[in-house]
């Protein structure tokens, strides 16, 4: 009885803490608009079929490398395929690694952080050094060996920016958990008999949910660079996949027939990149502040 | 002092062998023979057992692991499958020229960040400081093979004042160091300006400005110098981003440096080349790293008795 009244009131301090939070986010104008800029990017993304004007693949062969036009109106590319088609399905392959590759990375850091935390001593020691070993390959550079390894597609550029992008969270995880195993709630869970694997899942993961949601939208947009750059390098989505990346790769080459096909990728790029980075910040702010120098 | 000296050296060495392990193990699971590759799959099955055994490739892998290992401790990496030269002297020649790109890539972000960051925390809550952090937060999106591609189409191809690629001329560097320069500048001046608000509100400030130091120096002084730390905390990040980042603007600009060895040796699948970048380049950060943790005592004394926090 009195235990689960307690766990009410602590239910009820959690629900508070986000409800706050998200008071504090709505006040923060900034925050907002870059929030409905990246709800109507989903929406874009999935509806995409419905909203281009031409379909993925269709080549207008009397359009080619030709400016914005108000037939075309972000031009056309070498195969006369209309850009503003390319870049809205582009977007698909940039959320979708913003979300499926960061669920990778969150889950191996959050998993590791936190063991590395909790259990301290040998395993810490242990984690710790896999942790250095992993964050001194720049993570560029990382991600192209490890697509040489598994060889090109949309999958393995998923698998590949997530295994790269672990060792922050993990870092920031493993500090956190060593705080918080310290706190009361845990020794009371532990002394009700939990078992280790219990309290990490059901106590010190959920009391880091904050933080895994700033840094998480805040490695978003790195993620969504690296797959740009990976798909510019070749190494990434090939085509005829639409790849921001890809696009500004090919765009290369006509930078003189057509100088506005490598623009217009890149501010699609460098928007979606802005409303992230500034989510992320107005979400530490609200949920993290300690985080400040992340 | 000393005590923490041996342990990073202890740590930096258990590192620097996880960095080679996890680099061999993941160029050798590659399937296909490198063999076949180099030889292009002109020559009949018993030429390439003959090769393989030649080469060590038939060995138990820990057994291979273990002459690498070894090899790479003397900065021998083995030779090129293509290009029939060692290793370690094509990636020294590329370095040189990476290199010589990474020092005026971290001069520009540097001189740019700090100088910006500082003038926006002095002008806080002025149109100056919101401006500058406009362009930085800009600065921030902005991925550098695009923004390389916008410098070439402007002032390459439309006003002709810079040369588009190579390295032929010293102004040449001007447009990959900006390009790859540019998001660590705005990183850079945001850290710097957040740094120095904190020490502002720091009693010693105070202290300084009640003896009368002018406001230029408390900022110059004081301000600027404990703003240092995070600052060079974020040095060994900057490095290793820069390396990593050198591969996009070395293929856009056509710069013959360690990216480009090591995009071009991945597209022709020449693994010693390819091992021998990425533990080249891993061991630079991880040592680079290592010498900025021992010179934060410089910075602050009290690290100096108690050697730096664990990050």
């Amino acid at each position: 009885m009195s235990i689960k009244a307690n766990a009410n009131v602590q239910d009820a301090a959690y629900t508070s803490f986000y409800h706050d939070a998200f008071v504090r986010l709505k006040k923060d104008k900034v925050a907002i608009a870059c929030l409905v800029f990246i709800v109507l990017l989903i929406l874009v993304a999935i509806f995409a079929p419905l909203i281009a004007p031409y379909e993925e693949g269709y080549q207008d062969t009397s359009a080619i490398l030709e400016g914005p036009s108000s037939k075309h109106w972000l031009g056309t590319d070498e195969f006369g395929r209309d850009i503003l088609t390319r870049i809205i399905y582009g977007s698909r392959i940039s959320l979708s690694v913003g979300l499926i590759a960061e669920a990778i990375a969150v889950t191996i850091g959050v998993f590791l952080g936190a063991l590395a935390g909790y259990y301290g001593g040998k395993i810490d020691a242990v984690i710790s050094r896999i942790i250095e070993v992993f964050a001194s390959f720049p993570h560029i550079l990382f991600a192209i060996v490890i697509m040489f390894v598994l060889g090109t597609g949309v999958i393995n550029v998923f698998l590949a920016i997530g295994f790269v992008g672990w060792t922050g969270i993990a870092r920031i995880i493993r500090a956190q958990v060593m705080q918080l195993k310290e706190k009361e709630f845990v020794e009371a869970a532990r002394a009700s008999g939990g078992s280790d694997l219990k309290i990490i899942l059901r106590h010190l993961i959920p009391n880091c949910l904050s933080t895994i949601i700033v840094v998480v939208t805040m490695a978003i947009p790195s993620d969504i660079m690296y797959e740009a750059s990976l798909s510019f390098l070749g190494l990434g989505v090939q085509p005829p996949v639409s790849s921001w990346g890809e696009m500004i790769s090919m765009a290369r080459k006509y930078l003189r027939t057509n100088p506005t096909y490598s623009v217009f990728p890149g501010i699609a790029l460098v928007l979606t990149v802005l409303a992230f980075n500034l989510l992320g910040d107005a979400l530490r702010d609200a949920l993290d502040p300690k985080l400040k120098n992340l | 002092m000393l005590k923490f000296t041996l342990r990073r050296l202890y740590q930096t060495v258990i590192v620097l062998l996880g960095v080679t392990l996890v680099t061999f193990i993941m160029v050798n699971v590659v399937p296909g023979d490198p063999v076949a590759v180099m030889l292009q799959k002109k020559a009949d099955d018993a030429t390439i057992n003959r090769i393989r055994e030649q080469m060590g490739l038939n060995d138990p892998l820990p057994a291979q692991y273990f002459r690498f290992l070894t090899n790479a401790v003397t900065g021998d990496f083995g030779n090129s499958y293509f290009q029939k030269k060692p290793v370690m002297e094509l990636i020294l020649r590329a370095f040189s020229v990476t290199g010589t790109l990474a020092v005026l890539v971290l001069a520009f972000a540097i001189i740019l960040g700090v100088l910006m960051g500082t003038l926006a925390a002095v002008f806080r809550g002025k149109w100056v400081d919101r401006v500058i952090m406009m362009i930085s937060t800009l600065g921030m999106a902005a991925p550098s093979f695009w923004l390389a591609i916008i410098l070439q189409l402007v002032f390459g191809l439309t006003l002709k004042w810079l040369p588009i690629s190579g390295l032929r001329q010293p102004s040449a560097y001007i447009m990959p160091s900006v390009a790859l320069g540019m998001i660590y500048a705005a990183s850079l001046a945001r850290l710097t300006r957040t740094n120095i608000l904190d020490a502002m509100n720091q009693d010693y400030i105070r202290t300084a400005r009640s003896k009368g130091v002018g406001e230029f120096f408390v900022v110059a002084k004081h301000a600027f110098k404990n703003a240092g730390i995070p600052i060079l905390t974020y040095l060994g990040t900057l490095i290793k981003s820069i390396l990593g980042g050198s591969v996009l603007v070395e293929t856009i600009f056509s710069i013959n440096g360690l990216g480009r060895l090591l995009v071009e040796a991945i597209m022709k699948r020449d693994i010693p080349i390819i091992q021998g970048c990425t533990v080249y380049i891993a061991s630079v950060f991880v040592i680079a790293n290592l010498l900025i943790d021992l010179t934060y005592g410089l910075f602050d004394p009290r690290i100096r008795v108690a050697g730096p926090a664990k990050r």
